[in-house]
């Protein structure tokens, strides 16, 4: 692997602008509260993970920032601000102009959201020109370019769906994400349906095409292995909060919330001693009724049964996230801020 | 592999091909899902079995279930071919000694009944267990997949458990019976992360207790060195690599198990060096002439690899593979007269 940003020195991160700024988030289904108080950044040009267990509010979060959350779900409280303004009072035309230009997504899955009865180059063209204002013919060049940039060949804007393997059809979704030349992609699980072979080659791409277009991304996966190959921040959610965040190669390392811990040694490694793996005993809880405390409480280990102070505070008070290195935040009452 | 009555089940040759093609305009064709599979499964071991999307993997495991009839090769179970079996007597008892455990825990149980009617089933159709005694067999299934106490599972319905927990019924579903093979195609892919560990635990505990021979139906590299002993790979529906999981794993001699590994995200291995390799897929071939079926997208190839067909060669202690570079025959070693190369970079 080449060296990317994240081996930078710090500085030069900090010194980036902001470019997607979430604040106490809360977006609820219902009753069911989803994501629950959420601070977020995203500066202009990283690679930020989000990741957890099927669930925990990623892809909500993921749908709030794009603005393409359906009823029953809704904002609460807090803010997405995109550069400033503020996206949850914008109008729907505002909206609609933000979506694919500022922020485009590909879904979770979305190689099967292609239209199986219109030509891949048609669909590229309805989506542009329903943003811009260009001609068809100008539309199906640029359709031709972006499949140029994504490694298929041009003549493909003609071929059906079903023509394409899934690989390829994955290629076509990020393609069109990237061609109104939007600051930030999302990408909720992009390579979690395709084969580890192909896996790699569209992380390969993935990072060649932020390397050369400078877009930030959204990385939504649960697969934390993976994070800590591409992405230069990452973010732990449990239960509708983040639970810890910092640079990727520090929670590689030194990660200090016990979910995180757990997650890491949920992967057995493929090289290195086998050791037998505990993983984490019980199951995310409901979020109708999450546990009071720390909602990670009930399954944590350095939560102890027997009456003390400690435990008071972990089944009674929720934590919030606290610093404990310049970039590196965790919401846990074992860690103090003072590191 | 050498046959050897200590295996419960074993299979020779084993080959599955359907139909493809258009019929209608009189070209007929045929996809070899599965190609001359060979392998035995011995108690207290887990065997693997990875390979991509479409390499044949769940076909092997289907001919297993006999969902599928093979379209040739044999199954032997305790050193009897069973692979025409009809009397109901002999396909009752294979179906009870070869259990399978599938991918959905959501999809396989049945959500109008509870935990203790699944269970309830097999133990009266099999007739193993005194009426007398079914309870207290329900309550030692539940604890042996880890479900305890279980008094508090017998009862509920599949919808109020957690995938995982879902999983464990499956299996102690599977165990009720009594087997001695199990396999499981894919059982971990569908549950969250946090709870696949506590699966793939069971089976290691399983093994050891109940020495079962385990088939691990996987396209999870990682999950396959965590359980198995033994490794097979799958390449287009031929085994391409056999081994012991580690050796495989360490020194793989197939370039095809070198792309699998090198294509794992694997945040401790550090950096290093992939190997380079044509984009093409795993899948089943269709009429496939003679020659290696990876040879296509092979960095290693030579003239020979598509001219003719490799056989699997036992290149190293009890590791095989089907490439005429790293595992050549001793007959095309002679007629290519070259020493064996191990190409393919060691970890």
């Amino acid at each position: 692997m080449t060296v990317t940003e994240r081996d930078l020195p710090q500085t030069r991160q900090q010194a980036r602008e902001t470019l997607i700024e979430v604040r106490g988030l809360r977006i609820a289904y219902g009753d069911v509260v989803a994501v629950d108080g959420v601070d977020l950044t995203i500066s202009a040009g990283e690679i930020l993970g989000l990741a957890g267990e099927s669930g925990c509010g990623k892809t909500t979060i993921a749908n709030g920032i794009m603005q393409v959350l359906r009823p029953p779900a809704r904002i609460t409280a807090g803010s997405i601000l995109f550069r400033g303004s503020d996206l949850v009072t914008l109008s729907d035309e505002e909206l609609r102009r933000h979506r694919w230009r500022n922020v485009s997504m590909v879904f979770q899955s979305a190689m099967n959201s292609l239209n199986p009865v219109m030509r891949v180059g048609d669909q590229f063209v309805d989506m542009m020109r329903a943003h811009e204002k260009i001609s068809s013919k100008a539309a199906l060049a640029r359709a031709g370019e972006l499949l140029d940039i994504v490694g298929i060949d041009k003549r493909r804007t003609r071929a059906y769906a079903h023509e394409l393997s899934g690989g390829m059809r994955q290629r076509v979704i990020i393609a069109m994400a990237l061609a109104l030349n939007p600051e930030l992609v999302i990408m909720d699980e992009p390579t979690t349906a395709l084969d580890v072979v192909v896996q790699r080659e569209i992380l390969q791409q993935i990072q060649d095409l932020q390397a050369e277009l400078r877009f930030a991304v959204l990385f939504i996966t649960h697969d934390l292995s993976l994070l800590f190959e591409i992405a230069d921040r990452i973010a732990i959610m449990y239960a509708g909060e983040i639970v810890e965040e910092g640079p990727a190669a520090r929670l590689r390392d030194r990660a200090r919330h016990p979910y995180t811990l757990g997650l890491i040694r949920s992967f057995p490694p493929l090289s290195g001693p086998i050791e037998r793996m505990a993983g984490i005993p019980g199951a995310p809880p409901d979020l109708g009724s999450p546990p009071a405390g720390c909602r990670f409480h009930p399954r944590c280990p350095y939560c102890l049964p027997e009456p003390s102070t400690l435990r008071t505070l972990q089944t009674t008070v929720r934590p919030t996230l606290r610093d404990v290195d310049p970039q590196h935040r965790v919401a846990c009452h074992l860690v103090e801020s003072s590191e | 592999m050498t046959s050897s009555i200590s295996a419960p089940l074993e299979v020779r040759g084993l080959t599955k091909h359907f139909a493809a093609g258009n019929a209608l305009v009189g070209r007929r064709s045929r996809l070899h899902a599965v190609d001359d599979v060979s392998f035995a499964l011995r108690p207290g071991t887990i065997t693997a079995l990875v390979g991509e999307s479409g390499s044949g993997k769940s076909t092997v495991a289907r001919m297993l279930a006999r969902l599928y009839a093979p379209t040739s090769g044999s199954l032997l179970f305790e050193g009897h071919d069973v692979t025409g079996a009809r009397r109901r007597r002999e396909v009752l008892r294979y179906r009870s000694q070869v259990q399978m455990i599938f991918q959905d825990p959501f999809g396989s149980l049945n959500p109008v009944k509870t935990i203790r009617h699944h269970l309830v089933r097999p133990l009266k159709i099999h007739g193993l267990v005194p009426r007398g005694q079914i309870d207290t067999r329900i309550r030692e299934l539940l604890t042996t997949v880890g479900l305890s106490p279980p008094e508090r599972y017998t009862a509920k319905y599949p919808h109020e458990l957690s995938g995982g927990q879902r999983q464990r019924v499956a299996i102690a579903r599977a165990l009720a019976v009594e087997p001695s093979v199990l396999v499981a195609d894919e059982p971990t892919s569908m549950l969250d992360v946090s709870i696949r560990v506590g699966i793939l635990n069971l089976m290691l505990d399983l093994k050891e207790r109940e020495r079962l021979a385990f088939l691990y139906v996987t396209h999870d590299l990682a999950s396959a060195r965590y359980v198995a002993d033994n490794m097979l790979v799958m390449y287009a529906g031929q085994i391409v690599e056999q081994g012991p999981a580690e050796s495989v794993l360490r020194s793989p001699l197939h370039p095809y198990t070198q792309l699998l590994l090198d294509s794992v995200p694997d945040p401790g291995a550090g950096s290093h060096d992939r190997i380079e390799v044509r984009k093409g897929v795993a899948s089943a071939a269709v009429d496939p002439p003679a020659g290696c079926r990876f040879a296509e997208r092979c960095p290693l190839r030579i003239d020979l690899c598509t001219q003719r067909t490799p056989e699997l060669v036992l290149a190293r202690e009890g590791q095989s593979a089907r490439c005429h570079v790293t595992a050549p025959s001793p007959a095309i070693r002679e007629e290519i007269n070259v020493q064996p190369t191990h190409h393919v970079v060691s970890r």
